[in-house]
This record gives structure tokens, sequence and C-alpha cells, in this order.
């Protein structure tokens, strides 16, 4: 399916603190750009190449990701959190599209 | 010579069976005593046989698989099956065919609409007179609601719809009314097929899914081979596939021609095994090694 649908995990609420888990996964098909059709001609790459999370204006996580990274790249990272906010997830295509997602915890 | 390499052999003999005991009776015992606990719900995964069932008690697959594959599908987040969910979902919104429909023109809300419909599949259908099964229904319904080109048996939007269309029932019973139609024929030709010995090996569902299951085939650990978690994701695979899929599988497996996927014969049998599996919840999307 061509419709590109981000999806993440976060903990609803944590103690200040904690150090939870997040979960992201994005449905794409990241063309490696190794292969080739049936005529021989080389499939153009595309790929989700950067994927980025801000957490109250500051980066809490961030990724290259390169070719040869599978269909549908789940990526799971912990962070600390320390007071209530929000996640803002980021996943940046080849062809310069951006996909979002955005996810509030309530730290107590 | 001949005396001392024959008295070595009657050694071994002695040894080997107290081996294989100790090892059928510690490690591979059957069933683990795992408990299915799915974004907070618990999912039973065995009940009591119901009366005329050939199995004393009933067990999900579930609990024959490794610890990995059964956390895969405790969290809907690392199920891999949940992007075709999504797929299915965004299938279901979408309008296609002649008549210019979708699912949701007359099934509006599948979370309402289509709860309890897997549970109670295949069911008789008096304009086919046949079964329904999920792919057939939703074939029906393709071509005569909504102008539409059938889906293939095994295509990935097909997998994907009876994947969406099947969660909406997880949870819940698996209940075949076999009053209705000639379903109770059916079944019993299901049963015929279930017990007949076929392919080089000359095995029958029976002689593994009946009373070997819990035991090591090789290096896999034999299930009951019930049916409530299909469409299975399954890690063979790296995909879903159908309850036809798997009988080709296991007819492969035993070097028998496998039937065709939707074949009168296959269908027999998945009225079959879903009965067989009375009572026990719904898993779809499952998540099987």
């Amino acid at each position: 399916m061509a419709k590109i649908k981000p999806r993440v995990k976060v903990p609803k609420t944590a103690s200040a603190g904690d150090v939870i888990t997040i979960k992201t996964l994005i449905k794409h098909k990241m063309e490696s750009g190794q292969r080739k059709d049936k005529e021989g001609k080389v499939i153009p790459r595309k790929i989700i190449n950067h994927f980025k999370v801000d957490f109250a204006g500051k980066t809490v996580f961030e990724a290259q990701i390169q070719p040869g990274t599978s269909a549908n790249p789940f990526l799971s990272f912990s962070v600390k959190v320390q007071e209530s906010g929000e996640f803002h997830f980021t996943w940046t295509d080849d062809d310069g599209s951006v996909y979002e997602a955005k996810k509030s915890i309530a730290v107590s | 010579m001949q005396i001392k390499s024959a008295s070595r052999l009657v050694g071994r003999a002695l040894l080997l069976p107290t081996l294989a005991l100790s090892f059928s009776s510690v490690a591979f015992a059957g069933p683990d005593e795992n408990q299915l606990i799915i974004e907070g719900e618990t999912i039973s995964t065995d009940t009591k046989a119901a009366a005329g069932n050939p199995l004393p008690h009933l067990y999900s697959g579930w609990r024959f698989r490794s610890i990995e594959t059964q956390a895969l599908q405790a969290d809907d987040f690392e199920n891999p099956a949940f992007t075709a969910v999504d797929t299915g979902e965004e299938l279901w919104n979408t309008v296609d065919g002649s008549a210019g429909k979708s699912c949701s023109s007359c099934h509006n809300d599948a979370a309402e609409s289509m709860a309890g419909v897997r549970a109670k599949m295949p069911s008789w259908s008096d304009s086919l007179g046949k079964p329904h099964t999920m792919e057939t229904q939703i074939n029906a319904c393709r071509e005569e609601q909504m102008g539409a080109e059938k889906w293939k048996w095994e295509a990935q939007d097909m997998l994907a719809m009876t994947a969406y269309v099947g969660l909406q029932s997880r949870g819940m019973p698996v209940a075949l009314d076999l009053e209705k139609g000639e379903m109770q024929d059916w079944h019993d030709k299901g049963e015929d097929l279930y017990n007949t010995r076929v392919g080089q090996l000359n095995l029958s569902c029976a002689n593994c899914h009946g009373g070997n299951f819990g035991k090591m085939i090789r290096a896999d650990h034999l299930s009951q081979g019930q049916t409530n978690g299909f469409p299975v994701y399954r890690l063979k695979w790296g995909g879903l596939g159908s309850i036809h899929r798997r009988f080709k599988g296991c007819m492969d497996n035993i070097r028998a021609t496998p039937y065709k996927r939707g074949s009168d014969e296959f269908i027999a049998l998945e009225v079959y095994t879903a009965n067989r599996g009375q009572g026990l919840s719904v898993e779809t999307p499952s998540v099987r090694n």
C-alpha cells in the first residue's frame, strides 16, 4: 500500500526520573536503490533517511538511516523523563516529504 | 569381533529409550502455562472441549510457541501483522468497483458490524449452496454489492481485509453453527479428510495433531492445528497467510498433492478444524513460527 503511516507507542503516564521505552514504526517500502526492475533499470532509491524525536523543544533521539534498512523500519529507544510534555516524531523521506506524529506523556 | 559389536548395539539400544523418555517428559511436554495478555486484555488460550470433540482439552497454537514468538503476539505494536491490519482498515474505507461503494458504505464501523463474524466462520450460505469462508464472503460482497473485481485467495489485499475483519472478533469464542443448511455434511466430509492418510509419508492430519500434539516433529513443536488465529503472521513466511495456505503447507510436508486454495476439500477441512476448536478464543491476527 502506498500510504505511509507512522505508529508510535509511548506510555501514557510515568513518574519523574523514570526511564521509559518508546517504540516507533513507519510503514514504508524502503527501496534501497540497489534493485533492478524487469527491464534491468535501477529502481530509484526511496528510503526514510532521517528520524528525529523532540521533547519540549529539545532533541532527545536522532538517527540517520541508510539503505539496507528493511521495510517498515521499527525503532525503539529509552528516554528519561522529568516532566510532562509532548514527544514530536519526524521521519524524513528521500523525496523531501516529512511524516510526523505527536504523543504526550503525563509525568507525576 | 562380531559379538562385541552386537553387545555394543544392545548397550546403545538400552540407552536410547531412556534418553528419549527424559526428553519428552522434561523439555517438550505439551503446551506451556503462559498467559496471553494483549493490551491489558487477557485472552484465554485453552478451554474444555465440547462434547463429541476428539480432543480432551483445547489449546491454542500460541501455547506451543517459543517465548519470543509469544511476545510478538502479546503486543499489538510488535505484532508484524498489524501493518496489514492498517492496510485492511484503509481498504475498508476505500471505494472500489462500479457501484461506487466501499465496505463501510454498507457495514459502517467495522468494530461494531464485524464483531463476532470471524468467530462463526465458515458459515452456511443459501445463495452459494455451500459454506462461506471469510475469503468467499468478502469476494461475494465485492462482486455483488460493490461491482468490484474479486481478490485472489492469497492476495495481500485479501489477507489485509481478513485480518482487519477478523481482529474485530478477537477474544470471542469460536462458535460455528452446524445446524444451518448442510453444514453438518461439510463437517463430516472434513472429518473424513482429516482422518484419511495421504501422501508418500502416508499421514493424516490426525496422526500429528490428534494424539501427538505437544511432541516434537523434528525441530517443530506440534500444536493441535487449531485455526482460531488465522490469518496468521508466520515468521517462516515473513507475512500473513490464510488457513488454506497452511493446509497446503502441511500437505506438501507429507509429500501429498495438495488441494487448491478455495477448493471444496479445503473448505470442508476448514469447517471441521474450526469446529474442532469450538470455544477457543479468536486470536486473529496471531503470530506463529
